[in-house]
C-alpha cells in the first residue's frame, strides 16, 4: 500500500551536449507535454520544466520504473538515439534524490552559472502551466512550492544570487568601459542560455540599439529573437554579421570553437577598427582565446568576468556550499513529510498521537481523584483506550480502504489535515 | 613683480596634489578643490605673464623660461576651456601633472631678461611663437590622453584591473579626447609652421631653409598628418592613435628642446 513515489527525468547542460538537447521532442515554446506524460501507465502527477540548458519533468508514480522509462521514450521520441544513449544522456532521481535534485534547481545550484536567478520564474512557469493543465495533485504541489520556498530561502540566507547577477552587471560594466555609451551599440546572441539571455537583458536595459540573435537551428534563434525584439540570423552567417555589432555574447554548447581569431581578423579591417568586445559564457569556450590578442577586440569568458566581480572565488565556494547544506536540510524535512504520505506510518502517527493523548489525560485525571480503588483505576484507563479505538476505528478503516493511487493521496493527505493541522506535530 | 611666478607654481603645485589626492582617494570635494586651486593658478600665471611683458617690453616668449611658462599657461587654459565643453573623468589629474613639470622646467631655467636680438624684433614674434605653443599644449593634452588611454586599455585586455579601471573614463571617450585635442592641436601647428616661415620669408627672404627646428616641427606635423589621414581613411583610431599621438608629442618636444640643445640653427636663440 505505499503511495507514489516521486521521480524525476531530466536532461541538462551536464549530461548532454546541445546536440543532443536540441534533439529531444519538446524543446521550450512547443506545446505542453505534460497532458501526454501525464497518460504514461503508472504516472498521477506531472509537471514539465523546459529551459535552454535543461529539460525536467517531475513524476509522482505509483511504479517508478516503468513511468520512468516511458518518460524517457517520450523526451527522446523522434531524436533516432539508442536506448543506452538516451539511458547516458539523460538522469533519473527517485525519492530523496528526486527532491534533492528540485530543490537544488530551484535554488539556482544546479545552473550553469550557479545562482543566477531566472530559474526559479522558469520553474514557477512551468508549475502554473501544469496546474492549468490540471496535472500536479496533492504531491507534486506540495513538492514543487517547497522547492520555491527552499529557493528563497537559499537567496535570502546566502549571497547566491549576488554573484550571477554581479556577473552581467559586470559585462555591462566592461561594455561601457570599452564602447562608452551603449545607445548606437548593438548585441549579438549566439546560441541561447540562462546567463547569456540576463546578460543581453541586462544590455538592453541600457538602451542598446539593436540584438542579432544566432543559432545553428534558425528557428530557435527567430524565437528568442522575438523576445529581444531583435533579428535572427544562422550560424553560418555569424562572421558576416559581425561587421555590425559591438558585443558579442556567445554560448552555444558546442564542443569547438565556433569564432576564430583568423575569422574576425579581416573584419576589423572592415570595422574601420571600431572595437569589439567578446563574451564567451559557453563551456566548454566558444571562442578563440587568441581574439584577445587583435587590436580592439577585447575578450573575456566567464571566469574572467567572475574575476571582474570582486566576490572572490573561495567566497563564492562558500555561499554555494551554505545553499547546498540548506537544499540538504530542506530535502530531510520533506523527505518526511513524504514517507509520512503514505498508509502504515500514517496509522502508526494516528494511533501515537492518540496514545500519547490518552496516556496524558489518564495520568490528569488519576492525579486529581487520589482515592481510587485500582479496580476503578482500571475501568477509567479501560475506558480511554476503547474511546480512542473507537475513534480511530472508522478513520483508519478508510485508509486501509483500497481505491485508485490518486485518490488514495488525497485521502491520506485530508486524513493527516484532519488529525494534524501542523504536520510536525503529526510526525 | 617676482613674486608672481613662484606663487604660480606653487599653485600649480598644490592643485597637482589635492588632484592626486583626489584620484586616489576619490572623494570629491577634492575635486572641486583641485580645479578651483588650479583655475586660481592659472589667473595667477596670467597675471604673471602680464607682469613679466610690462617689465621686458616685448611678449615673453623669446627664452626656454618664457617659451616654456607660456606653454604650460596655454595648457592651463586650453584645459580649462575643454573642460567646460568637454569633460572627461580624471583628465585634469594627468593635465595638472603635466602643467606642473612644465613649471618645474620653467622656474630651472635662466629668467634672466636679454635684449632682445635684432633678428627677432618683428609682429610675427608672438604671433609665430604662441600660436606654435599653443599647438604644443594641445598636442600635450592629446599626449596625456594617449596615456591614460594605454594605462587603461593595458588592464581591460589583461582582465587584470588596478586603480585605472575605475578611475579613467571609457576607452570610447578617451579615443575621442584624442580626436578632440588633434581638431585643435593639428590646425594650430599647421599654422605654426605657416607663420614661421612667412616671417623666416621677411627676415631671411626665403620661406624654408632646412633649419633642423623647421626639419623637426615638419617631422611632428607629418606624423600628426599621417595619424589624422589613417584615422578617417583606415580607422586607425584608439590604441594605435595612442600611440602616434605620444610619438608625435615626442617629436614635437624634440622640435622645442632636443633641437635647441643638440642640433642648434638659427633658432637655438630660444634657449
Amino acid at each position: 500500500m505505499l503511495a507514489d513515489t516521486l521521480l524525476i527525468v531530466g536532461v541538462n547542460h551536464k549530461v548532454a551536449p546541445v546536440e543532443v538537447r536540441e534533439k529531444l521532442a519538446h524543446n521550450a515554446g512547443c506545446e505542453n507535454p505534460v497532458v501526454g506524460i501525464k497518460a504514461i501507465p503508472g504516472c498521477r502527477e506531472c509537471c514539465f520544466l523546459g529551459t535552454c540548458n535543461r529539460v525536467e519533468v517531475i513524476c509522482s508514480s505509483s511504479s517508478p520504473e516503468t513511468t520512468a522509462h516511458a518518460v524517457r521514450q517520450h523526451l527522446f521520441a523522434g531524436s533516432g538515439l539508442s536506448d543506452e544513449e538516451i539511458e547516458r544522456y539523460s538522469y533519473l532521481h527517485v525519492g530523496g534524490e528526486a527532491v534533492h535534485h528540485l530543490f537544488r534547481v530551484a535554488a539556482s545550484l544546479d545552473s550553469m552559472i550557479v545562482g543566477e536567478p531566472q530559474i526559479l520564474g522558469q520553474l514557477k512557469k512551468a508549475y502554473r502551466a501544469a496546474a492549468e493543465l490540471q496535472t500536479v495533485g496533492p504531491v507534486l504541489n506540495r513538492f514543487i512550492n517547497k522547492s520555491f520556498s527552499v529557493a528563497k530561502r537559499v537567496r535570502t540566507e546566502t549571497n547566491i544570487g549576488s554573484s550571477a547577477v554581479s556577473i552581467s552587471y559586470a559585462a555591462v560594466q566592461l561594455a561601457k568601459k570599452i564602447l562608452g555609451s551603449l545607445a548606437d551599440k548593438r548585441v549579438m546572441l549566439v546560441g541561447a542560455g540562462e546567463m547569456a539571455e540576463l546578460a543581453a537583458e541586462h544590455l538592453i536595459a541600457q538602451g542598446v540599439a539593436g540584438v542579432v540573435v544566432a543559432n545553428r537551428t534558425l528557428e530557435r534563434a527567430i524565437g528568442l529573437a522575438q523576445r529581444f525584439n531583435g533579428t535572427a540570423v544562422s550560424l553560418e552567417g555569424l562572421a558576416e554579421e559581425l561587421e555590425n555589432v559591438d558585443i558579442l555574447i556567445s554560448s552555444t554548447g558546442a564542443t569547438g570553437l565556433v569564432l576564430m581569431r583568423d575569422d574576425v581578423k579581416p573584419i576589423m579591417r572592415q570595422r574601420m577598427n571600431r572595437p569589439l568586445f567578446l563574451i564567451d559564457i559557453a563551456v566548454p569556450r566558444d571562442l578563440d582565446p587568441k581574439l584577445n590578442d587583435l587590436d580592439n577586440v577585447y575578450l573575456y569568458d566567464i571566469d574572467n568576468l567572475k574575476d571582474v566581480v570582486e566576490v572572490n572565488k573561495s567566497e563564492r565556494q562558500k555561499e554555494a556550499d551554505h545553499a547546498s547544506r540548506i537544499v540538504v536540510e530542506e530535502t530531510g524535512k520533506f523527505q518526511l513529510w513524504l514517507d509520512g504520505m503514505d498508509v502504515t506510518p500514517t496509522i502508526v502517527a494516528m494511533r501515537q498521537k492518540a496514545d500519547s493523548i490518552r496516556l496524558s489525560e489518564v495520568e490528569r485525571t488519576l492525579s486529581q481523584l487520589k482515592d481510587l480503588s485500582p479496580k476503578q483505576v482500571k475501568a477509567i484507563e479501560v475506558l480511554a483506550s476503547s474511546l480512542i479505538n473507537k475513534m480511530l476505528h472508522h478513520p483508519i478503516a478508510f485508509l486501509k480502504e483500497k481505491s485508485e493511487a490518486e485518490g488514495q493521496t488525497r485521502k491520506l493527505e485530508m486524513v493527516r489535515r484532519v488529525f494534524a493541522p501542523q504536520p510536525h506535530f503529526f510526525l | 613683480m617676482d613674486v608672481l611666478f613662484p606663487l604660480t607654481v606653487l599653485g600649480y603645485v598644490l592643485a597637482t596634489i589635492i588632484y592626486l589626492v583626489w584620484f586616489i582617494k576619490q572623494q570629491k570635494d577634492s575635486r572641486f578643490a583641485a580645479r578651483w586651486v588650479l583655475t586660481a593658478a592659472g589667473i595667477l600665471h596670467t597675471l604673471s605673464l602680464i607682469a613679466r611683458y610690462l617689465e621686458v617690453g616685448h611678449t615673453p616668449i623669446t627664452n626656454m623660461h618664457e617659451a616654456v611658462s607660456f606653454f604650460a599657461w596655454s595648457m592651463t587654459w586650453g584645459f580649462l576651456i575643454f573642460r567646460w565643453r568637454y569633460r572627461v573623468k580624471n583628465f585634469g589629474v594627468f593635465v595638472s601633472v603635466g602643467i606642473t613639470l612644465l613649471m618645474a622646467v620653467a622656474a630651472m631655467s635662466s629668467r634672466e631678461v636679454v635684449p632682445l636680438p635684432p633678428a627677432l624684433r618683428s609682429h610675427w614674434l608672438p604671433v609665430h611663437a604662441s600660436i606654435a605653443l599653443m599647438a604644443n599644449a594641445f598636442l600635450a593634452m592629446g599626449f596625456f590622453g594617449g596615456i591614460m588611454y594605454l594605462l587603461q586599455e593595458r588592464e581591460i585586455k589583461s582582465r587584470r584591473f588596478g586603480i585605472f579601471f575605475e578611475r579613467l573614463p571609457s576607452l570610447e571617450s578617451l579615443d575621442s579626447l584624442n580626436q578632440h585635442c588633434l581638431a585643435v592641436g593639428f590646425p594650430l601647428l599647421t599654422l605654426g609652421i605657416i607663420t614661421g616661415s612667412v616671417w623666416a620669408k621677411q627676415a631671411w627672404g626665403s620661406y624654408w631653409q632646412w633649419d633642423p627646428k623647421e626639419t623637426w616641427s615638419l617631422i611632428t606635423w607629418f606624423i600628426y598628418a599621417a595619424l589624422l589621414h589613417f584615422r578617417f581613411t583606415m580607422g586607425w583610431r584608439r590604441r594605435r592613435a595612442a600611440i602616434m599621438s605620444i610619438v608625435g608629442f615626442g617629436a614635437a618636444l624634440f622640435t622645442l628642446w632636443g633641437v635647441t640643445f643638440l642640433l642648434g640653427g638659427v633658432h637655438s636663440y630660444a634657449g
